[in-house]
């Protein structure tokens, strides 16, 4: 266990090696480049913008501007934001906790329906609800999340005047219950996709649980149909999907970026979205690996946990 | 030893399920009624393929010949007519806050979006097959460096990316093609990867090392078309995706620019006339959902068609 624990961990470190490489490359070999932003001020010569490269170091080599960079990130200094000044660690940080509890909230939401419409579809395959079910997280897989998201605003922010149209809080009101009103929505849209993916793999799941000898067994004992269902079943089918939960998290944190800009959530997206407006490289190429160190430690974390409650795995 | 596989897009499972002939819990319907079940769903398979390729068809056909046969051309300026509601007047599908004509912008529009979709498609089909077929066929330390690219590339989701690129690039409709498929090779040179080391070593691929001829050859001649089918069909599933990533960074701001339009920034300032006049949200989105919708049917559709594993039933 030990050693599957270091090769893996030594495997995510060379990814997360390369995936700096990749950020890096991105931005720096774009034309404009971080010096970009300050073009735009009026009164900047030739001199100045040579000055402020020289001063920041960018009209050094690029492999030594890497080291340079690669050097302070290893020593937890991730660079300042060009926006406030504020170290990049301090402002993704002061965003991820609003991404993270509409991430969750999302889950939470796409688990239990996803989970429901797959076992159903598994317990009456090629019923009607399973064909509709099938269909109906096509459909899902296929509207763009912002498109839902402002259909969602104008059936329920619009027209029925249920939800806020987006924000955290209300301005004056800062209370648990007006938070969850604000959350209803994003979550809800976040949702879509994570339900329509969930259900399907569920589905299939199940199916296959379903004509392990175990079930036929536990039919077979005369056992009440909800209990074989909900114990042999259910509790097996759910343990391969815990891969899959770490699996979604590009599509999640991806989903999120688009969530939070329609409804205005003070989140990592939003904040990711604003870097790129204004060129903040600092907090870009933050964002850039923090988003890319989630999603290792998240597949990493899944492959754990699945071996923790699947004694049939054995890593090493 | 799977390596960290940091995958964004998932291919669904197939719809029969691995226990799809097994028994099932509470018992099993006859044999017959289950033999018809199966022609059911095939027949139902099958339509849903055919309902997403007539989407298509239709979508393209109005794209192409639509800006032709309309009395409004798509960038006239109507100020006296701006907001009409859709089905009032002599614009069909309404007027945005210019007053141009809605089908006539969704129609060009559609031309945009569908042409940068399918390029895309292309492009990364062609670029994930090539870095695919390379890192199956010479294995080793170039396969493994080629790979662990692909999972690096992997790890970001992909409009984190795509935004990097596109903010940083002049938009062009050719450049806004290149980046989306420089975010969506990866799957097809997994994908591909796969099925070249494992045709590899097959007695086809092994004569005709042994009869002389070149790597080159025994790559695209040999392997590559024995990997065709699991190739169409993510390509096909790959202009979905292309569609939806630059309608999301259109919408953004970042991707294909005003006066030409495309479904995605259409929706672009949509958001602050919603209470106003909401077709102009909902047209596009419901565009972009047909024509998206149309791809993965019919590229699941294919998948269930060509995939080798269903024949043996």
């Amino acid at each position: 266990m030990t050693a599957y624990l270091l090769r893996r961990l030594g495997q995510s470190l060379l990814l997360l090696w390369i995936v700096s490489m990749i950020g890096f490359a991105v931005l720096h070999l774009a034309p404009g480049g971080p010096l970009a932003q300050f073009t735009l001020t009026p009164g900047m010569t030739q001199a100045d913008l040579a000055r402020i490269a020289h001063q920041m170091g960018l009209d050094r080599p690029l492999p030594l501007q890497y080291w340079e960079w690669l050097r302070h990130m290893l020593a937890g200094d991730w660079g300042r934001s060009y926006r406030d000044n504020q170290p990049v660690l301090t402002v993704i940080g002061g965003h991820l906790p609003a991404t993270l509890e509409l991430m969750v909230s999302s889950t939470l939401l796409a688990v239990v329906l996803g989970t429901w419409v797959g076992v159903l579809g598994a317990l009456r395959q090629r019923s009607l609800f399973d064909y509709l079910a099938t269909v109906g997280a096509m459909v899902a897989l296929s509207i763009p999340t912002f498109w839902f998201g402002l259909v969602v605003i104008y059936a329920f922010s619009v027209k029925l005047d249920w939800l806020p149209v987006g924000g955290m809080y209300t301005i004056g009101n800062g209370s648990f219950a007006d938070y969850v009103h604000h959350l209803i929505a994003p979550a809800m849209v976040l949702a879509l996709v994570t339900v329509a993916i969930w259900s399907r793999y569920m589905r299939s799941s199940m199916l296959e649980v379903s004509s392990q000898d175990y079930v036929r067994t536990a039919v077979a004992k005369g056992l009440p149909r909800r209990v074989v269902i909900l114990r042999h079943a259910l509790r097996n089918a759910l343990l391969p999907m815990i891969t899959l939960a770490g699996l979604q998290l590009p599509t999640l944190l991806g989903g999120a970026l688009v969530t939070e800009t329609v409804f205005t959530w003070p989140g990592m997206g939003r904040l990711y979205l604003d870097s790129i407006g204004y060129r903040d490289y600092p907090v870009i190429m933050g964002l850039l690996m923090f988003t890319a160190l989630l999603v290792l430690l998240g597949n990493l974390g899944a492959d754990l946990l699945y071996a923790i409650y699947d004694p049939r795995i054995r890593l090493d | 030893m799977t390596p960290a596989s940091a995958s964004t897009e998932l291919p669904l499972p197939s719809r029969e399920g691995a226990g799809g002939a097994g028994p099932q819990v509470g018992g099993s319907p006859p044999v017959a009624a289950r033999r018809a079940g199966r022609g059911v769903r095939r027949f139902i398979r099958h339509r849903l393929a055919l309902i997403g390729f007539a989407t298509i068809v239709v979508l393209a056909l109005a794209a192409a010949l639509g800006p032709y046969l309309d009395p409004f051309n798509d960038l006239h300026i109507d100020i006296l007519h701006r907001f009409a509601p859709p089905f009032s007047g002599p614009h069909l599908l309404g007027t945005d806050q210019l007053g141009r004509d809605m089908l006539a912008r969704l129609e060009m529009a559609g031309r945009v979006s569908l042409t940068v979709g399918c390029a895309a498609m292309v492009l990364s089909t062609i670029t994930g097959t090539v870095i695919g077929v390379l890192a199956g066929y010479y294995g080793g330390a170039v396969g493994a460096a080629l790979m662990r690219f692909v999972d690096a590339m992997l790890c970001f989701p992909s409009i984190f990316l795509l935004l990097a690129l596109a903010a940083f690039v002049q938009p062009s409709l050719l450049s806004i093609t290149v980046i989306i498929a420089a975010t969506g090779w990866m799957e097809v040179a997994r994908l591909v990867e796969a099925q070249i080391r494992s045709l590899r070593d097959r007695d086809f691929a092994v004569a005709a090392l042994a009869l002389g001829a070149p790597d080159r050859t025994i790559m695209f001649r040999e392997l590559i078309p024995n990997a065709v089918a699991p190739i169409v069909v993510a390509s096909t599933l790959n202009v979905a995706r292309a569609i939806l990533l630059e309608s999301y960074i259109s919408f953004l701001g970042y991707g294909i620019q005003p006066p030409v339009p495309s479904w995605g920034n259409m929706l672009n300032n949509a958001q602050e006339y919603l209470t106003t006049a909401p077709w102009l949200a909902i047209l596009p989105g419901a565009a972009i959902t047909l024509a998206v919708t149309g791809f993965n049917f019919l590229g699941d559709g294919l998948r269930d068609a060509l995939d080798p594993r269903l024949d043996v039933r």
